[in-house]
């Protein structure tokens, strides 16, 4: 472990004093924030040279961004239990049977999520919960089983404080999915987030009304474009997190972000920055992210004692990486204004066309680069359109177009989009205001989801333009929360304040309503 | 063959089932009082007035024409509010070929095509072969239609035609004179003409308290269509009278109550429809 200055352990021991006095953070955000101020203080990684001048400079200058995972990472960054596992045979760390009825299976799930890491220390995935209930579902009355699952959410809001939790359904429907959709429709809450596989072919219409409905109520379930998941990470595949694909019983080890308009600001030409700055920051990303995963992988222990990985609901094998990106629109405006041309990012044809080609690169970048731990996804990373920061001001989450540049047309946006969404098999996503209050009309968002994922979209999100659960970015907030925390009162769930954040620094209140 | 096209909405929630391109052509042959998009009635000509007003330099004459620079307009609608003829200087003549290739462009996040007006019926040749198009490429074809067109002497378009939305915009020959300015035997006609044929797919009541007995008239309507109902279900929507766009000196009638519109959507209920919806 490498020595740091006393005037770092000055500065930090200043900042956790800051936090235990805090009058906005609740008991557990404080811990949270402690311990991360605690794992900075560590230099155990070995880093790769150049990193220092990239990440650690003000936001306008960051290249690359590691979102917060801290200096000597304890745990993957993104953990996905095979939760069949639990229902089929129980856990021994746990002292839990297998459920038998729908009573235990709920307390069974509810208890095991309490033991869940991840980067926020809650759950980012909570199981593809129509096929682990279901088995379950005839076990009570309706009324009973209607009531439970109610009161399952409503826990699992209340207690697991981070929206980045996330459940999965689908693409069948079941009568889980209906329980949980008349659940949400009445609690507006934002956790947990909650994803439909949505498959053409097995996904009725009845269903996906169904589920439009409840997205226009409280901004969820958001739509994965099944076939899409399945052709890339098989059937076993989950939604975590934001909107992440990842392996079933695995995860991701880490997230490092490249901040694409920050590399560009760099370049002197379209050129420069596609054959030398681009790859020079992408190289020196996949050395730092290789540094974290082998510190994950063979010195933190996490894989060898925690009882996740001991019991198999976890296996490393299964893991891989996320090599994500930001502000591809702020790259491809900045590098045509450089240049002396016309042209910004969603509108031109020759500036979607340069976005086009910046991703392949990357793209490229990522085929070529292996890292023996992620066998998972052939050696490689899965590329990720990163939603962004609250801290963000002038980035663009990942491919999208800009907050306020949106094309006047809608089917103008979803072509744009259509071009950028497959290169992300470990996530990216767009998010559409409805105007409800003119609409009555949910088969014409039911129109729009087909129409996208025959064209290659990957993942959508609704919300109607009048609801108090919103999706800032890829998770979701209550707007009444976060008007109270802006007020100064502490707000039970932390991404209310990453939510407050964005929407003060990435206008997420001021979409285009479709 | 060409018709003056309004313009095409590429998504539209409003204009029939699920998401839709709506192609709105232009000319009215009613006067319906709180009609919203007034600049459809006529046919533009081309008296200039527009030309100086608009801030965008859009607009131009050319041989006593008024011509229109579709890649200068800012869509603030100043023309539309500067024209003493209940016109627009941006309708352009088009054919149905014409018409599809921009219909296309939302293939395959459209599951069918409207058109509506304007009165669309005022041409039906043109309607017919932009909807033989469509469904050439699997689209549903709405018409949306004031009901005073004979739809039974167009044979052929019925046939490629899904159906038709039609206004009733009130039951007593009287009140509709007064309403729209034009007698109602043909629209009842047409209703029960579509409704025996099974292409009455919707059925709309604008309500405008101020205007004539809505209650009264949506019973009589609701009472009227009630056999047609059993032969082939349709849907019921009671849009409420909004001072949008409508001309000034209708705009400041009573906009109806909830209360009011959910009445009458219990009263059609209580007759046995099933798909009602309040707009």
């Amino acid at each position: 472990m490498r020595p740091i200055s006393m005037e770092r352990v000055e500065q930090t021991r200043g900042e956790i004093l800051d936090i235990i006095k805090s009058a906005e953070l609740t008991h557990e955000q404080k811990v949270t924030c402690l311990a991360n101020k605690a794992d900075s203080l560590l230099e155990v990684l070995d880093l790769p040279e150049g990193l220092d001048e990239l990440l650690n400079v003000p936001g306008d200058e960051k290249c690359i961004c590691d979102l917060s995972e801290g200096h000597a990472p304890l745990r993957p960054r993104y953990i996905t239990p095979d939760y069949s596992k639990l229902m089929k045979e129980g856990c021994k760390y746990l002292n839990l049977d297998a459920p038998k009825d729908l009573f235990e299976a709920l307390n069974t799930l509810l208890i095991f999520y309490k033991h869940v890491p991840s980067v926020t220390n809650y759950p980012v995935y909570l199981g593809q919960l129509d096929d682990l209930l279901e088995p379950f579902i005839d076990t009570v009355p309706e009324e009973t089983a209607a009531k439970l699952i109610k009161m399952f959410l409503l826990n699992v809001d209340r207690t697991v404080l981070d929206s980045f939790a996330h459940a999965d359904i689908g693409p069948k429907p079941s009568k889980t999915a209906h329980y949980i959709f008349e659940a949400e429709k009445v609690l507006e809450d934002a956790v947990p987030n909650l994803s439909l596989k949505y498959d053409a072919a097995v996904s009725t219409d009845e269903y996906l009304k169904e589920a439009v409905e409840c997205a226009l109520t409280c901004a969820k379930p958001s739509f994965a474009n099944h076939k899409m998941f399945t052709s890339e990470l098989s059937e076993k595949y989950v939604i975590a997190s934001c909107y992440n694909g990842l392996l079933l019983g695995g995860g991701s080890y880490t997230l490092c972000r490249l901040v694409l308009g920050n590399i560009a600001k760099k370049a002197s030409s379209i050129e420069d920055f596609k054959t030398n700055k681009l790859p020079y920051v992408m190289d020196i990303m996949a050395k730092y992210m290789d540094a974290r995963i082998k510190f994950e992988v063979e010195e933190s222990g996490f894989f060898e004692n925690n009882f996740l990985a001991q019991e198999g609901f976890i296996s490393r094998d299964k893991f891989t990486a996320m090599f994500g990106l930001v502000g591809l629109a702020d790259a491809v405006n900045l590098l045509l204004e450089k240049e002396g041309k016309t042209g910004r990012y969603g509108h031109d044809d020759a500036a979607n066309q340069l976005g086009v080609e910046i991703m392949e690169i990357i793209n490229d970048f990522n085929n070529n680069h292996t890292n023996p731990y992620c066998e998972a996804t052939d050696g490689h990373f899965l590329l990720h359109a990163q939603v962004g920061l609250a801290e963000d001001i002038g980035i663009t989450p990942g491919t999208r177009i800009p907050i306020g540049e949106e094309p006047e047309e809608l089917i103008d946006q979803l072509n744009v989009l259509s071009k950028f969404h497959k290169y992300f098999p470990s996530g990216t996503g767009d998010i559409f205001p409805i105007d409800l209050t003119v609409h009555r009309n949910p088969e014409y968002v039911m129109d729009i989801i087909k129409g996208a994922f025959a064209k290659d979209l990957r993942y959508m999100s609704f919300y109607s333009s009048d609801s108090d659960v919103i999706r800032v970015t890829g998770y979701l907030v209550k707007r009444s929360e976060m008007i109270k925390l802006d007020s100064g009162h502490a707000v039970i769930q932390d991404t209310t304040a990453l939510g407050l954040g964005a929407s003060k620094n990435g206008h997420i209140l001021e979409r285009k309503v479709r | 063959m060409e018709a003056l096209v309004t313009k095409i909405i590429p998504f539209s929630s409003v204009d029939g089932p699920g998401n839709r391109t709506a192609v709105f052509l232009q000319g009215c042959n009613i006067n319906c009082k709180y009609c919203h998009n007034p600049e459809t009635r006529k046919v533009c000509i081309s008296c200039g007035e527009c030309v100086s007003k608009c801030p965008a330099g859009a607009l131009s004459m050319d041989s006593g024409k008024v011509i229109f620079d579709a890649s200068k307009c800012v869509s603030c609608d100043t023309c539309i509010k500067t024209c003493p003829h209940d016109s627009t200087p941006k309708a352009v003549s088009m054919t149905p070929d014409a018409v599809f290739e921009v219909v296309k462009k939302q293939l395959p996040f459209i599951r069918g095509i409207t058109v509506s007006g304007g009165e669309c019926m005022l041409q039906p040749e043109f309607i017919r072969e932009l909807f033989t198009l469509a469904k050439k490429e699997g689209l549903g074809t709405l018409i949306d239609s004031n009901g005073t067109i004979p739809f039974s002497e167009y044979p052929e378009l019925m046939e490629v035609a899904d159906g038709v939305m039609l206004d009733i915009k009130a039951f007593s020959p009287d009140e509709h004179q007064h309403v729209t300015g034009a007698p109602n035997d043909m629209v009842l006609e047409n209703a029960r003409f579509l409704g025996e044929t099974g292409k009455l797919f919707e059925v709309r009541c604008v309500i405008a308290p101020d205007l004539y007995n809505c209650e009264e008239s949506v019973r009589q309507t609701g009472e009227f269509l009630h056999p047609l109902y059993k032969l082939h279900q349709f849907r019921f929507k009671i849009i409420a009278y909004r001072p949008m766009g409508v001309r000034k000196e209708y705009s400041d009638m009573r906009v109806p109550t909830q209360e009011e519109l959910s009445k009458y959507k219990n009263m059609l209920s209580g007759m046995g429809y099933e798909d009602i919806i309040i707009i």
